[in-house]
């Protein structure tokens, strides 16, 4: 079987991409699809340390829930951000996020 | 490590997953972007099913490469302004360092046992199966209530969506 720490280090390795991705694009899709990037890493954390914890003689079934409702969240979160972008973009002609500043005071 | 089908697979996946994380931030092109994101999004899968958690690997296709690759590919084709940007990134260096460092800072983390020990190389024998995970979900002792609000925080996120999304002049 292959050690724990294997996971987490695939896992630290997709999280750092999807930190710079949402640092260096300039696209706020490319900024999105990042930002989904990171939480697949913290999905492959949840479920590796729910599949390697020592559940004794009663199940524990924390990390496999906490791991659906991320994948709950993460759905609303992209119907969300997809439809803010698709609005400035109507209103904006730009998907660049520093041009949308409408509301910067 | 020795060779066999779960660590044959777990290298396969690793390709998948970072290779496609790695074609996502730098594709010029946003929809090769959205191909590589569900190839990365397949490795994600292939993980679930070597731990063991099939059920997520099946909602990980069905909700990540169905819907939300979908979506994703629906707002590149809506947004088309590629010829306006010149550049992909801004903050190239500055980021490529930052993200560099948490990396070995995670990695750092995650191989030495600074802070515990570390966890057992071997795995319990018996995990919660599907059936259970069912059960557990509307068990009052369970994940009832997180449960009915995930569903409302949906409704409220479609109601969101459509409502912020809608054409005001039409």
């Amino acid at each position: 079987m292959v050690p724990l720490w294997m996971f987490l280090a695939v896992a630290a390795a997709l999280f750092s991409i999807g930190v710079f991705g949402v640092l260096a694009r300039r696209n706020a899709v490319a900024i999105l699809m990042s930002v989904e990037l990171m939480l697949n890493a913290v999905n492959i954390n949840l479920v590796a340390f729910w599949r390697y914890s020592e559940t004794g003689t009663d199940l524990l079934l924390n990390g496999y829930v906490f791991t659906a409702f991320v994948l709950i969240v993460a759905a609303a979160e992209a119907a969300v951000g997809l439809a803010i972008i698709i609005t400035v973009y109507r209103n904006r002609r730009s998907v660049i996020p520093e041009e949308a500043r409408a509301l910067k005071g | 490590m020795e060779l066999n089908a779960i660590s044959i697979g777990f290298v396969v996946f690793t390709i998948f997953t970072l290779g496609g994380a790695i074609g996502v931030v730098t594709t010029r092109n946003l929809f090769q972007g959205t191909i590589w994101l569900m190839v990365s999004l397949f490795g994600v899968a292939g993980y679930f099913i070597l731990l063991s958690a099939p059920f997520l690997a099946a909602v990980q296709i069905l909700v990540y490469i169905g819907a939300i690759a979908i979506l994703i590919t629906f707002a590149v084709m809506l947004t088309r302004s590629i010829a306006r940007i010149k550049e992909r990134y801004i903050r190239l260096l500055p980021s490529f360092i930052g993200s560099l460092a948490l990396f070995l800072i995670l990695l750092l983390g995650v191989t030495v046992p600074i802070f515990g020990a570390h966890a057992p190389d071997s795995i319990p024998d018996y995990v919660a199966s599907t059936r259970d995970l069912g059960a557990a979900l509307v068990d009052e002792n369970g994940y009832v209530v997180p449960f009915l609000l995930a569903s409302v925080l949906l409704t409220a996120a479609m109601i969101g969506a459509i409502f912020i999304a809608r054409d005001e002049t039409a």
